[in-house]
């Protein structure tokens, strides 16, 4: 999966887990470009290496070999506090299991990458998060406690929250894993929506086929290594 | 700061039981108390042993004993055992009035002092005799204000005993008695009155008579065997006596003894029991700093999945690590100032050290020590939370994220 427009390239990843007899590599050389406002799926079957794949994407991880290069930047050669701030600026993350932070505001909870950057909470940071929640439907639940929300409306403020900072990309490992079949549907519209909005670069971890359908890019882990990088 | 301030602030309100014993066991913690009771202990031992004693003396340094043969001569060396009389302080009135326009003064009181027995039909008791002016009685020992029978005045020909040595004797005030001096005169004198300090040196050893009447016992006919002062602030005693020579001008090779040479045992208890305190108080810290840290440490294995996501949104391992340390330094803020408010309110009720009653607690509140308490107290719970704060930050968000 190439363009012209491509603005994150991985080279020859590759991940190892343990040393000696014990090591075991997840990752054996992965290629991959991703074109700026994509929505893309990864799939693969069980322990093919999507969450590793993805958390060295979401730079929470280093490869064992490789090469990552995002908006012109070598991200393996960028110390841990500037890599924390690249991927304050320029990284959303979505989870399976949401991850709000549960003694914050729904509110509260979308403005966090925002006020950690500056340190505080601002204005203009309030302004956004009470957009980017309305956005996603639940302007009401700004003042509500995350542990007071239901699964739908929590990953709705994880979604939002990954958009808090603007960033190029965003990175979902099973957004709606655990999910029902309804709010999975919204979430995913609501993915596309933005993606076809914003045009933020969307890379879905995903083992439903019908989720993966949704996206107009696939890519395929096997074993390791990347099989098709089409949808 | 400000947002990792109210992140810790979260924390700590979102379960307010567990919050609130936290604080209450670092409030405990907090020696107000201990201070305060140690502190006031202290004033109470000192008051009662050297209430009543000159803060300084001056006197004229005794009179070292002639040898006879040195040690050069490779001989025995014998010396003069004793002058026999108690060295003399002559010029008096100029002494006294240098001394009187020293700060730090309260009372100047020019004593004859000696030996002698007290006798009473067939009872007799060994005493040591002080003579006083008798327009100064009470300057130096509140005679009068432990008076428990006759009056506090000393004319010519009278004493002043304490209550166990009239017991001892058989007397009471308005009664008569026999004193020998060291020197061999005797003379008959009256009791105006009878005291009683509730020390024994006092109560049952010591006998006060008029300056004049002390003259004609020990065959002073001029001067006084030492000067007794008081002080408004009894620990300056030490550099009161060490300077006194050079402040007042008076090079005369006069001695001037404090309280504390003669108390020192007091003293060294005095010192082994702040040290025994300081003690205590440094386990009561250390316990609070365990306290705080092992609660803290619970809460970072509690919140792992959150400090994961919060280092997956972009916060650095600086901002983890200040969020534990603020939520320390507010436990131990809030404790340490809940800790000496109620330790304030505990220790109010308690009188001062100098009118308590027997078996009372000596509590002295000024000595509580609040600031430096609630000081420490923030401090430790600053210190506690460094070990929690660097486990969290070394969480691994990938680890965490996918439990």
């Amino acid at each position: 999966m190439t363009g012209g427009d491509d603005f994150l390239h991985v080279e020859a990843i590759s991940k190892t887990y343990g040393t000696g007899e014990a090591a075991q590599q997840v990752l054996k050389g992965i290629d991959l470009s991703l074109p700026r406002g994509h929505l893309a799926a990864l799939q693969g079957r069980s322990g093919s290496g999507e969450s590793t794949f993805l958390s060295i994407l979401g730079t929470l991880m280093q490869p064992t070999a490789g090469r990552y290069h995002m908006l012109g930047q070598d991200l393996l050669e960028v110390s841990e506090r500037d890599l924390t701030e690249f991927r304050n600026r320029h990284i959303g993350f979505v989870f399976q299991f949401h991850h709000l932070l549960p003694d914050l505001t729904a509110l509260e909870n979308v403005m966090f990458p925002a006020a950690v950057r500056a340190g505080r909470e601002t204005g203009k940071a309030r302004r956004r998060a009470s957009e980017l929640l309305a956005r996603v439907g639940l302007a009401d639940r700004a003042d509500i406690r995350a542990t007071a929300l239901s699964g739908g409306q929590t990953q709705r403020v994880a979604i939002a929250r990954a958009l808090m900072n603007t960033p190029e990309l965003v990175l979902a490992d099973e957004p709606t894993g655990n999910l029902d079949r309804e709010s999975a549907t919204q979430v995913m519209q609501l993915l596309a929506e933005i993606n076809e909005e914003a045009h933020t670069t969307f890379l879905i971890s995903t083992h439903d086929d019908k989720i993966a359908g949704q996206c107009g890019d696939l890519v395929y882990l096997d074993d390791g290594r990347i099989l098709r990088g089409e949808a | 700061m400000l947002y990792q301030l109210k992140i810790g602030w979260r924390y700590l309100t979102s379960n307010l039981l567990q919050t609130g014993l936290l604080v209450l066991g670092v409030a405990v913690g907090v020696f107000v108390f201990m201070s305060a009771l140690i502190g006031g202990l202290a004033v109470y031992l000192v008051d009662q042993t050297v209430g009543d004693v000159p803060h300084v003396t001056v006197t004229q340094p005794d009179i070292a004993p002639a040898r006879l043969y040195t040690a050069a001569d490779g001989a025995l060396i014998a010396s003069e055992n004793a002058t026999g009389r108690a060295a003399m302080l002559r010029n008096t009135g100029e002494v006294m009035a240098t001394l009187r326009q020293l700060a730090g003064i309260t009372a100047v009181s020019p004593q004859i002092v000696g030996n002698g027995f007290v006798t009473c039909g067939a009872v007799v008791k060994p005493v040591g005799v002080i003579g006083l002016e008798a327009d100064e009685v009470s300057s130096i020992a509140d005679i009068e204000g432990n008076l428990v029978a006759g009056t506090a005045h000393l004319p010519i020909g009278s004493v002043l005993i304490g209550r166990k040595l009239a017991d001892a004797l058989g007397v009471d005030a308005g009664q008569g008695l026999r004193l020998r001096s060291d020197q061999g005169v005797e003379t008959t004198l009256t009791i105006t009155g009878v005291f009683d300090f509730g020390f024994d040196r006092l109560d049952e050893r010591t006998a006060y008579v008029n300056t004049k009447t002390a003259r004609g016992l020990f065959g002073m006919r001029q001067g006084v065997t030492q000067i007794a002062l008081r002080l408004d602030d009894l620990w300056e005693a030490p550099d009161f006596a060490a300077d006194a020579a050079n402040a007042t001008g008076l090079d005369t090779g006069l001695a001037t003894v404090p309280w504390t040479e003669t108390n020192e045992q007091l003293l060294s208890g005095l010192d082994a029991q702040a040290r025994s305190g300081d003690i205590i108080k440094g386990f009561a810290l250390l316990t609070n700093v365990i306290g705080v840290a092992s609660a803290l440490l619970l809460s970072t294995y509690r919140r792992r999945s959150e400090i994961g996501i919060m280092r997956a949104m972009g916060a650095s391992k600086g901002f983890v690590v200040m969020v534990f340390l603020t939520q320390g330094g507010l436990i131990g803020l809030v404790g340490g100032l809940v800790g000496a408010g109620l330790g304030w309110l505990a220790l109010s009720p308690f009188p001062p050290p100098g009118e308590i009653e027997a078996g009372g607690f000596p509590i002295d509140v000024g000595q509580g020590g609040f600031g430096l308490a609630v000081a420490l107290t923030v401090a430790g719970a600053l210190i506690a939370p460094v070990m929690p704060a660097r486990a969290a930050a070394r969480v691994d968000p990938v680890r965490v994220i996918s439990q």
